[in-house]
Parts: C-alpha cells; structure tokens; sequence
C-alpha cells in the first residue's frame, strides 16, 4: 500500500470513527453515572432521522442539529425514567428504545416522504460540508507530512472536528469538575453521594441527557453528514461497536478517541481489502475484518488484553435506605 | 427491581398487571397510527382478519409463532437463571448451520421422518455452541453476559454470511447467498397437508412440524424449570445468587447449563424455516426473531404457556402486519418493529408504572 492510499485509508477512517466516537462517549457519560445504556444505537437512529427529516423541511443543517439532539435526548430521558425513576431493568429499557426508535423512524419516514422509509436528500445548506483548513492546498504541495495535514487532517465538516475535540472536553468535565466527579461518584457508590445530599437521581437524568445529545450528534452527522439523507437503520450496528469501544477504552474518554480510530481503521480497510491478497496470509474474508472489533471486544472482556472494570454500580437501581 | 412493600392478590399480579401493560403498548401504537393519519380501529381489523380470518393467514400466524415460541423460551430460560441472552439471533443463525448441515450431508440417504430428528441435534448443538463461550466466559471470568451475547450476534452474521457467500453457496443459478435446496424427500410435510384430510384448510402457509415441537419444547421447559432438580437450581440462581451460593449451588455450572439450553431453544428456532419451509439455509434468515424473543419472555412472563400466548399474539402481529402492508401502503411494515419496542418497554422495563395505583385500590389493608 503506498502512502497515499494509506491516506485514503485513514481519512476515511477519520470519517467513520466519528459517530462511533461521539456515541462511545455517549455511552461514557451515562455508564459513569451507572446507568448501563444499551440503546446508544436507538438513540443515534432518532437522531438521525430527526436531521434528516428537519433538514429537508427547513433546509438548515443547524436546525436539523438541535432536532437530532432534541429527539435523542428525548429518549434518554425515556431510559431514564425508566430506569432512575421506575427502577427498571436496564438492558431491557435499552433494547426496547432501540427497536422504538428503529421502528418508528421507519413508519414516521415512510409516511412523510413515501421513499420506503428514507428521507429524500436535503437541499446542501441543510448538510455539513466539508471545511478546509487554513494551507491545507499549499501543505499538499510539501511532501508527505504536507498531504497528511491535506488529505487527514483538512478536508472534514464541523462534527468531525467536535468529535475528535469531544474527547479532551470529557476528560476535563469529568475529572476537573465538580459535576464531573459527582456523576463519577453516582456510578461508583450512589450511597454515599445521597448521604453528601447530592441527588443521585438528578445525576443519572444528567448523564442521560448528555447521553442523549452525544447520540444526536452522531446521528446528525451519519445522516446529513457523511450521507445525505436518512437511510433504513443507516446506524448499521455502530451503537453496539461504540459500546464494544467504551469497554475497550475501560471507560475512559481519551483512550475511547484511540479505539474508535482503531475500529474506524478496521472498518474502513475492511472496505479496501476485498479481495486481497496479503502476504503470507492470502485472501482475508472481509466479514473477518468486520467482525474483528467484536472478536476483540469478546477477548478483552474474557480478561485476556488487560482487565475493563465497569463502573461498580453500572446497572443496579439506587434505592433509597428506609 | 425492588418488590413494593404490598402484596397483590395474584390475579392482579399474573392477569391485570401485564394485560394494563399491553394496552399501554398498543396505545401507543395506536397514537403514532393516528398521527400517520390512519385510524388505528380500522387497523386492528385490518390485522385480526389477516392474522385470523382465513386459513391461510392462521397458517401463518402459527407459523410466525413457532419461531417466536423458540426464542423467546430461550430467552425465558435465560431469565429464570438471572441471565439476559440477547444472543438468540446469533444462535438461531448458527443453529440454522446445523440444521443445514444435517440436511445437506444425510438428505440423499435418509426420509425425513429419520433427517428431522438428527436435524433437531442439528439446530440445538450449534445453538447451544454458540451460546456456550459466552456462557463460559460470564461463569468463569466475569464477562457481562449482555455484551459478549450481542457481539455474539455480530460475529455470527459475519461468520454466516462468510461460509453463506464464499463456502456453502452453490453458486451459479442462485439469485440469493445461500445452500443448495435440499432433497424434497427430505422435507417434512407442512400442517395444510397433514390436516387437508381432516377439512382444515390452511392454504399455502408454511406452517410445519416445528409448531409441535415448539409446544413440545414449551411442556419441556416447564417440566425442567418446576419439577426438576436442575430446574430448582437455575430458579434458586436468578432469585438469590448468593443465597443459591450457599445452599450449594454449583454457580459456575447452571450459568453454564443454563445458557447451553437457552442456546439449544433458540437454535431449533432455525427448524422452522429453513428445514420446514425455504428446504435451504438463506442469508440472514431469522429475520430478527431472536429479538422478538425478547419481548416474548417479557410479556409471557418467563413462563412457557406465557411464551406461547405471547408468541401467537407476536405471531398474529407479523401475518397481520404483512396484510396491512398491503391494505395500507402508508403504514410501513416496520410498525411491528415499534411495536415490539414498545411492548419490551412497557412488559418489561416499565412492568411496575401501574402497580402502586393497583396496590391502592387493591393491596389488602394493614390491620
């Protein structure tokens, strides 16, 4: 492979480590708090869908943003209710969200734009495009390191540069603020935050609706974008591969930027290796590549890549002593 | 889940409380059907009368439920250990590689009546394969079951759609990755032909001998969970993990069986339709019937006759669903998917959103 196709390879892992990123910390945000959120991937289709849609009927990208935010963080508060509120099971509230979402994306779309549930492509001032950086036309022009910047680096929308910043921003509310170690408490020992006369559950509804927003982002971006418009289920599974990188990442933020990169890495080779020959391998499957992040995953849990510990009161309801 | 303080009497519990759950499903449903604006009265017939109506569209209904009595006692299973297996997909889609492999190896030999058992192993070996490395790992290193089973999921459809494309796949002549058909004699008869002599006319539906086997598998399961030994223990492990500890429970060990059954279960599912109706092993075939579990084993309760009640109304849904699709293009098919959700939320996640107003009016009062 020559350096510019690398290049090629690691912009569009760039591209693809995005949304996982953005859900990765979503899941970070609520699972820290110690509420276990298997429906990132519900949320991001809400999200998605949202943008799409408002996108086409407004034809403002950032309008479609704060609905894609709006309906993600919607069904947060549904898993918080759920699951702060009523105490309910966890995993089941997440699964339930992410065929609600699924679901009723499909219906809403089908009905309103007649295209088999997809939303039509919005009008380009409804999308994200593409910004350049300052040189990044003179950079290409200076070698290799040059191209890096040119073809990496530049070249992305505004989402792709939150994303990658999200990270760094986790880490400082989370272990440089006073919310930030409250809401690490919350997932730790909800006892002892309630005897401090913290409310625990005003702490978990926060994390979901940071949660909920990160998902919008995500969604946002997959659907007005890196495409344009909304697909069927165009999450395609990525809530469940963040979710694989939020444990790989042992939930923290800025190891969770280099397992996306990594997984957006696979995912994008992936793309590029059908069919060919490596050496002394041969042939690789290209359903091996795309099932690697899950048979890491798998070997990092079973405690053979060091050991993720989650947070310790991650998906037990905090009842209040009587 | 903590258990409020009041004790109801049980037919509130077992009869009320999940029948107040379901209507606030389906309110919702019905809701998002307005909005579309479309009545959701004439809905509700529209699906009754293709899910019940005629005899083709009973055939259906039962044979959508096979798949759904299936997975969702794996799921049961599961439960009453105090496991979630989300991973029925996932077994399902290998068991389906038992089944076919069964078939393809043994069909130019044996009648169906002798392949239909060995096919059973089949499905129910790779299932519970599939479903044992993360048993293994959750009994024995800690691994959160939930996550290992859903990453399960995944590198099944991968693995499948691998052997699928580039392994199994006969190649030219197929229009869609799969196997060869199997041998015709190795097919086992539908219901419609078994029944046509006893006037039951079930039409073209694709209903089979996997129904009885279902129901069989459902009178299996109550047997193991209440009148068995093991059955006590995977019980006394979902109630109290510590307490089974104590009493001398091999912990490790009914993690372990527990999922291997749950895994047999939801591998059969793949009986059904790829030995009772497609005669071959196609690309993603459960079709997310493993999911549907799910919400089976919430609604039914976790017990087997709850499972098959659950999986007919499932069942109805899904033929139901087909027919609407066809009386009213603007309701998309996936309605059932958002139904589904929305079932698995209130049956499950919200099961309790009713039972202090229940416990007010029906509590028995402290004397």
């Amino acid at each position: 492979m020559d350096w510019l196709t690398f290049l090629n390879v690691l912009d569009s892992a760039v591209r693809l480590s995005t949304p996982l990123l953005l859900a990765c910390l979503a899941g970070l945000f609520t699972e820290r708090a110690g509420v276990v959120d298997i429906g990132l991937e519900g949320k991001m289709i809400a999200g998605a869908f949202a943008a799409g849609a408002v996108a086409v009927f407004t034809g403002s990208a950032w309008i479609a943003l704060l609905a894609a935010i709006g309906a993600s963080v919607f069904f947060g508060l549904v898993h918080a209710f759920a699951c702060v509120t009523q105490r309910g099971n966890q995993i089941v509230s997440g699964v339930a969200i992410n065929f609600i979402a699924l679901g009723l994306a499909a219906v809403l779309g089908h009905s309103w734009f007649e295209q088999g549930g997809k939303t039509p492509a919005p009008p380009v001032s409804g999308r994200f495009t593409s910004i350049d950086l300052p040189y990044a036309a003179e950079a290409a022009q200076m070698g290799p390191v040059g191209r890096f910047y040119a073809d990496v680096v530049s070249g992305h929308n505004i989402l792709v540069y939150f994303a990658f910043l999200a990270p760094f921003l986790a880490w400082w509310l989370l272990s440089r603020t006073r919310f930030g170690l409250r809401l690490r408490a919350v997932g730790e020992n909800p006892a002892a935050v309630d005897t401090a006369g913290v409310s625990v559950a005003r702490l978990r509804y926060s994390g979901q609706i940071i949660c909920g927003a990160l998902c919008g982002v995500a969604g946002a971006y997959l659907a007005i974008g890196l495409n344009a418009g909304y697909l069927n289920n165009m999450t395609a599974g990525r809530g469940y591969i963040a979710l694989a990188a939020l444990i790989f990442a042992k939930w923290r933020p800025v190891p969770a930027l280099f397992v996306c990169l990594l997984f957006g890495f696979l995912d994008a080779s992936a793309n590029r290796l059908q069919g060919v020959s490596l050496p002394s391998v041969g042939v690789v499957p290209v359903q091996f590549i795309q099932a690697l992040p899950y048979i890491l995953t798998v070997i990092l849990l079973a405690g053979f890549i060091g050991k993720a510990v989650p947070p310790k009161a991650g998906g037990v309801p905090y009842v209040k002593e009587r | 889940m903590s258990q409020p303080a009041a004790r109801l009497p049980l037919w509130v519990d077992f009869g009320l409380i999940p029948l107040l759950n379901l209507v606030a499903a389906f309110a919702v449903a019905g809701l998002v059907v307005a909005l579309i604006g479309e009545n959701p009265l004439d809905v509700a017939r529209i699906i009754l009368y293709g899910a019940f109506g005629y005899g083709e569209g009973v055939g259906f209904t039962l044979f959508y439920a096979t798949n759904f009595i299936f997975t969702g006692l794996a799921v049961a299973v599961a439960f009453h250990a105090g496991l979630f297996n989300i991973g029925g997909e996932g077994q399902a889609y290998i068991g389906g590689l038992g089944v076919a492999l069964v078939a393809l190896g043994l069909d130019p030999y044996l009648p169906w009546w002798l392949l239909a058992p060995l096919a059973v192993i089949g499905a129910a070996l790779f299932g519970a394969l599939w479903a044992w490395i993360p048993a293994v790992l959750q009994a024995k290193r800690g691994s959160h079951i939930v996550i290992t089973t859903i990453m399960f999921n995944f590198i099944a459809a991968s693995l499948m759609a691998w052997l699928l494309v580039d392994v199994l796949n006969p190649g030219a002549g197929s229009m869609s990755p799969g196997t060869r058909f199997f041998d015709a004699e190795a097919v086992p008869p539908r219901l419609s032909e078994i029944l046509a002599p006893f006037g039951v006319d079930l039409g073209g539906s694709p209903a089979n001998l996997a129904l009885v086997a279902a129901v069989l598998a459902a009178l299996g399961v109550w047997l193991l969970l209440w009148r068995t030994r093991l059955g006590y223990e995977i019980r006394a492990l979902g109630h109290n993990s510590s307490a089974a500890a104590y009493a001398g429970v091999p912990i490790a060990r009914v993690i372990i069986i527990a999922m291997l059954i749950s895994g047999a279960l939801a591998g059969m599912m793949a009986l059904n339709p790829v030995l009772g109706d497609q005669g071959r092993l196609l690309l993603e075939f459960p079709g997310g019937a493993g999911f549907v579990g799910i919400a089976v084993a919430l609604m039914g309760r976790s017990h087997p006759l709850g499972v098959i009640f659950a999986a007919l109304l499932f069942g109805m849904l899904y033929q139901g669903g087909s027919e609407l699709a066809f009386e009213k293009p603007s309701i998309s098919r996936d309605m059932l998917i958002l139904i589904q959700g929305l079932v698995i939320l209130f049956s499950g996640a919200l099961e309790n959103l009713f039972r202090p107003a229940l416990a007010r009016i029906f509590a028995p009062r402290a004397a």
